[in-house]
This record gives C-alpha cells, structure tokens and sequence, in this order.
C-alpha cells in the first residue's frame, strides 16, 4: 500500500448496533485516496461509530471495511494502519509533548525516531514545547500536538474526531486552514466528523451528510449546497427555503416542471428535482431569492411568490437578512448583499420574492419541511 | 475492622489549627475554642504514640510498666529480648508478601469492574465489600474452621491467604477511584498508536494508575502488619509482631518492642512527609514552567 498518498476507504453495508439502538444502519462509504472527506451530522447520527468502527475502537455488527484493499474488518486498533485525533485529544499526560508524538513509532520499532518526531512537531510549529508536559500546553497547542502525534506515523488514514470542537471560534477558524494546509502537505487521506457544515465545506473535497445512521447525501460541498437531495440536507447545510407544492405540468421544452405552490406557478428544472410527479418541495437558497417591490417586475425565467409581508429584518453588515411571511405558502428567508448600504426595505413593507426558475430545487413531497433546521450548534 | 483508624491516624500527622485570620466578632467564642479542642484531640490521638515512644528509652529489666531511668540499652540492641526480632521479620515477610498478592489482585479487580461490563459485576461489587464489614473475629474464626476442615497446617501461609483476603478489599476500593476517573480515550489513543493491549496497559494504564496502586499497596501493607485477630486465629505456632506483643503482654513487654514499634512510626512519618515534599516540588515545578 501507498502509505505515502494515503490509502482509500470502503466501508460496505455496515451496520452497528448497540443492544436495540441502530447506531448506523447499512452504510456504504467510498474515500478515495489522498482526500479530505468529511462526515457531517447532528450529534447522534452515527458518524463517530463510523469513525470508531474505522479506526476499529469499535466492530461492526454487519458488514465489511477495507483500508488500501485490505479487508480490516475484525482486526483490532493496533492492527489497521490507521491513526486517531481524538475530540478530547487524549495525549499520554505522563509523557512529554515528544514522547506523546514518538509513542507510535516506538511501537512498531521504526528507525529515526528523535528525528521524525522533531519533524512532526515543526510541521504543527511546536518544536519548541517537545519536553514539556501536555499539561503544561493550551487547547490549541494540545490539539496539534494530537495532530503530530498521528500524522508522525504517517497513516494510511488520518481519522478527526471533532477535533476543533473544544476549541473557540477563532482558534478553530485557524486551525481549519492549518488542517488543510498539513493535508496538502503530506498527501494524506483524511476523514474529518464534524457537525459544524460550515467547517466540513471549507476544509473537505468531498461531505457525506449523516443522519439517523445512514448518508443523506454524498459530494462535493458546493454540489450538496446547490443541489440537496433530502429537507435535511437542503437545512442543515446552510438555511433553505421550503415550500409544498404539487406538480401540474410536465416538462416544457426547458425541461421544466410546473409546480401549484399555494396559488401560484413555480416553474421547476426536472434535472433539479427529486420527483417529477405529485406532491413535492421547492426549494431555494435564501441567497437566490431578490425582494421586488412595488413597480419593480420579475425577469423573464424568473419565479415570483407573494405579495408577502416582511416580518423581519436584521442587519448583518455584508448582507441584511429578511423574514419574509407569504399567505399560503409560509415564510420565507432573503439574503440580501448590502450592494447600497443598509437595509433597503422596510419591517411591513409588502413584497414580492423573485429567483431565478434554475436555482429552483424539487425535493419528494412526502419530506417534513423542518426537517434538520433545528441546529443550534450550527453557525449562520 | 479495628485496625482501620490507626494508620490513618499515625500517617497523617496535621499540624494544629492556625488561629482565626480574620476577626469576626460574631464568632469570637468559636474562634478561641477550636484551636483548644484542636490541641486536645490531637493529645488524645498522639499521648499513647509518645507513651510508647518514651518507654523504648525505659531501663525497664522484665516488666517495662513503670519508669525506671533513661537508657539506649533497648535501641543499641532491639533484638536483644527473645523472639522480638523473629516475629519482626516475620512479620515483614507476611506484609510483603500479602501486599504484592492483594495489590495484584485488587488492582485487576479494580479494572475489571470499572471497565467491563460482564455477569456478576453487580455482585461482585457488593462482595468486595463484605470482608471489611465482617467483624474480625468472626473471619478469623470462620477462617481458622475452614483451614483446619481442609487440614492445611497453619503457618506462614494461612496468614498470607487470610491477609491477602481482607487486604484485597481495600486495594480495589482504593484503586477503582483512580480508574474511574482515567479517560478511556487514553487507553484507545494507545491502541490506536499500535500499542498491544499488553503495552497499552503497561505503557498507558500502569503508569497512570501508580498514585492509586502505591497508596492502595501502603494500605495494604499496614493493615497487614499490624493485624492481629485474624492472624491470631490463623497462624498457629508462627509469631507475627503484634501476637508477640500481646503473647508477652500477660509477663511484660520488653523495651525491644517499642523500639520496633516507634521505629514503623517514624519510617511511616518519613515516607508520607517524603511524599508531601515531592509532590509540593513536582506542583511548584508545575506552575513554573
């Protein structure tokens, strides 16, 4: 195996249960080799016993992981070429920073121990803490010492347990650029669970979003952003616009739908939606959706909803954020850029909300429309 | 257990109450009193270790009873009185012993309750707790009864087995605080960097545990050495230190006795203010750096 560029991941049907509690329920994963892959979901979906299962803290009740094209499934943790950052960073606080990071060496005897070592910690830029007690380091320092620790062993599969998730906002802003930046310099597969998304989607190649123990949706981060498959994916990753409708026209010559939502025409690109029939879900992104106000008209291939009235409106200085409530069919979120300075439209002020007909996505109708949105943890 | 409050009391030497800092007239009466009450406990607690103290420097002759004059007589030569030494040394050999068994025992035990779930952990938790709920008396006797149904000859041995018994109650109690509070993660980062489970523990548990197992061995080793009910049922012919002092208690306790008996005092003094001093460097070390 290629341990220099990382090996790839394939976890095939594997499913983990805890006494009655399905903690992940036939899961299939591919990682390719060299990438940054990110699982992300609420607390309780299932993607540390992933990880756990993958590092194999934890065996699968059913089915099979393979590391590099090896089967590792029933082998134990220190049997799988595999290296751990956990959460709570877990360092040795009876050995110094140095001996925590040359622990793994030591036990498969490798040679040039002193110097790897040093070189682990120059690349996390802590060369100079290499005698002192983890004890002795702040949480930041702690959690790249964690890193050294793993990635001095260079691992077929570097795995991240929320590794920022102790750390405060700022910190952890600059420990995701120093992640990829360590990424991109040794070449490594990393598999990152986070359920921050906006950390999954600035760090990882590739998002598998995770809830109740199963992928929602696998791909690029932009990919899941313009185009969510379920209501979760379409509200944990960012925030969405969720309306019920029903499809009364087939495909026009655009390869449009046109979807009843409360009274009006919605006109859908079928190659954006999940059902092409019956009851469904529009959606769009707040920041696709313009506020028209009296006298301004939609442009051609645009879709209109309302008149609505604004309910809210908060200032956010790149963007100003407006709640707008539309009769019949709900309330809906509008970023706006403040391209002229502030807010350009006033709390009460009658609206239309227009969008361009492609930014339009179509989810199965039978979804609950809040479905993912209560995510505290999550940053706007 | 009769023996449990001593070695506590003995190793633990605090120093009297500082007077009241700050002055607050409401508690004035309180604040005088507790200094007092402070100096009489600690009288009460200490005046039998000084008794014996002093009576080593006694030129006893048979009973050593009444003051007679100060002498070293005793400490030039602490095995001069017959069989004092033997039963010394035995008794060292017995507290050793008994200690490396039930630190052992108990420190798997410990382990094994906290971090496995298995049938019978439930009761196996309650059970540990019975031979330091059961009278003495009643365990030596019981003890003594099942030794001499399965005719094994009593000596040396007996004692062992019946000290490493209640000894290793104390050692899980001790030592399952200190694995409770160890994060598993540290034992899993162990076994994630390639450690097999056999270094793992030794490279990752063991150390971490050690405060816990030292302190939970020093136990151990004081409940055995001056055990004297159990022992007294179950070692027949074979002397320990404390069935030679009340052996000769009925003709007079030779000086040699107190001689051993201050010099564990000391020793324990030594080794608990040896441990303070470490532990006050190693914190202050600590905070410097």
């Amino acid at each position: 195996m290629s341990v220099a560029q990382g090996a790839a991941l394939q976890v095939e049907r594997v499913t983990k249960a805890f006494g009655g509690f399905t903690a992940v329920d036939d899961l299939d994963l591919e990682v390719p080799s060299g990438s940054f892959f990110a699982l992300l979901g609420p607390s309780g979906c299932g993607k540390t016993t992933t990880l756990r299962m993958v590092a194999g803290l934890e065996q699968p009740t059913a089915g099979s992981i393979t590391i590099g094209g090896r089967d590792v499934t029933g082998t134990r943790a220190h049997q799988r070429p595999v290296n751990t950052v956990f959460q709570s960073y877990a360092l040795f606080p009876h050995l110094t920073v140095g001996e925590n990071v040359a622990f793994g060496l030591r036990r498969r005897r490798e040679r040039d121990v002193d110097r790897r070592v040093a070189e682990a910690l120059e690349l996390v830029e802590l060369g100079h803490v290499a005698d002192r007690r983890p004890a002795q380091l702040s949480g930041g320092q702690q959690q790249r010492v964690a890193l050294a620790r793993a990635v001095v062993n260079r691992p077929a599969l570097l795995l991240l347990d929320e590794p920022l998730g102790a750390l405060d906002l700022k910190l952890r802003r600059q420990m995701q650029l120093e992640l990829k930046r360590i990424q991109d310099e040794v070449g490594l597969t990393f598999v990152h669970v986070t359920h921050d998304q906006e950390e999954a989607m600035t760090m990882a190649d590739t998002v598998a979003v995770m809830n109740h123990g199963r992928i929602e949706q696998l791909g690029a981060p932009a990919d899941l952003y313009e185009l969510p498959r379920t209501a979760f994916v379409a509200n944990f990753l960012g925030q969405s616009n969720l309306a019920p409708g029903t499809v009364v026209e087939g495909p026009d010559g655009h390869g449009l739908l046109g979807v009843d939502v409360g009274g009006s025409r919605v006109r859908l690109p079928a190659a954006r939606a999940v059902a092409a029939a019956g009851r469904v879900l529009v959606g769009v992104r707040p920041e696709k959706v313009r506020i028209l106000v009296p006298g301004q008209e939609p442009g051609p291939g645009e879709n209109v909803l309302g008149p609505g009235v604004v309910t809210d409106v908060s200032f956010a200085g790149v963007s100003t954020q407006y709640r707008v409530e539309l009769t019949g069919v709900g309330t809906f979120g509008v970023f706006a850029q403040n391209l002229l300075g502030g807010a350009t439209v006033a709390h009460g002020a009658v609206v239309r909300l227009a969008w361009s007909a492609q930014h339009t996505f179509g989810l199965s109708g039978d979804e609950d429309v809040a479905a993912g949105a209560a995510d505290l943890d999550g940053e706007p | 257990m009769t023996t449990l409050t001593r070695p506590v009391a003995t190793a633990a030497p605090h120093p009297p109450e500082r007077p009241a800092a700050r002055r607050r007239p409401r508690l004035r009466l309180g604040d005088a009193l507790v200094p007092v009450f402070a100096a009489l406990a600690f009288l009460y607690l200490l005046v039998p270790i000084a008794y014996t103290v002093a009576f080593s420097f006694n030129d006893g002759g048979k009973t050593n009873l009444v003051w007679r004059g100060f002498t070293l007589d005793a400490w030039r030569n602490p095995c001069g009185a017959p069989q004092v030494c033997q039963a010394f040394v035995n008794s060292l050999q017995v507290g050793v012993v008994s200690t490396l068994l039930a630190t052992a025992l108990g420190t798997l035990l410990a382990i094994a309750l906290v971090r496995f779930t298995f049938r019978g952990r439930t009761l196996a938790n309650l059970l540990i707790f019975l031979p330091m709920s059961t009278p003495e008396v009643v365990l030596g006797a019981a003890l003594l009864a099942q030794f001499l149904t399965v005719r094994v000859p009593l000596g040396f041995w007996t004692v062992v087995a019946a000290h490493v018994m209640f000894c290793v109650s104390f050692v899980v109690v001790t030592v399952k605080a200190r694995v409770a509070g160890l994060d598993p993660a540290l034992e899993e980062a162990g076994a994630d960097l390639y450690g097999s489970p056999w270094q793992v523990f030794w490279r990752v548990t063991f150390p971490l545990l050690l405060p816990g197992i030292a302190a939970a061995a020093l136990l151990a080793f004081s409940l055995s050495f001056d055990d004297f009910i159990v022992t007294n049922f179950t070692s027949g012919s074979f002397d320990t230190f404390p069935k030679f002092v009340y052996v000769s208690a009925t003709r007079g306790i030779p000086p040699q006795a107190n001689v051993i008996g201050s010099f564990m005092f000391v020793l324990a003094l030594v080794l608990v203010l040896a441990v303070q001093v470490v532990g006050a460097a190693r914190a202050r070390r600590r905070r410097a750096a």
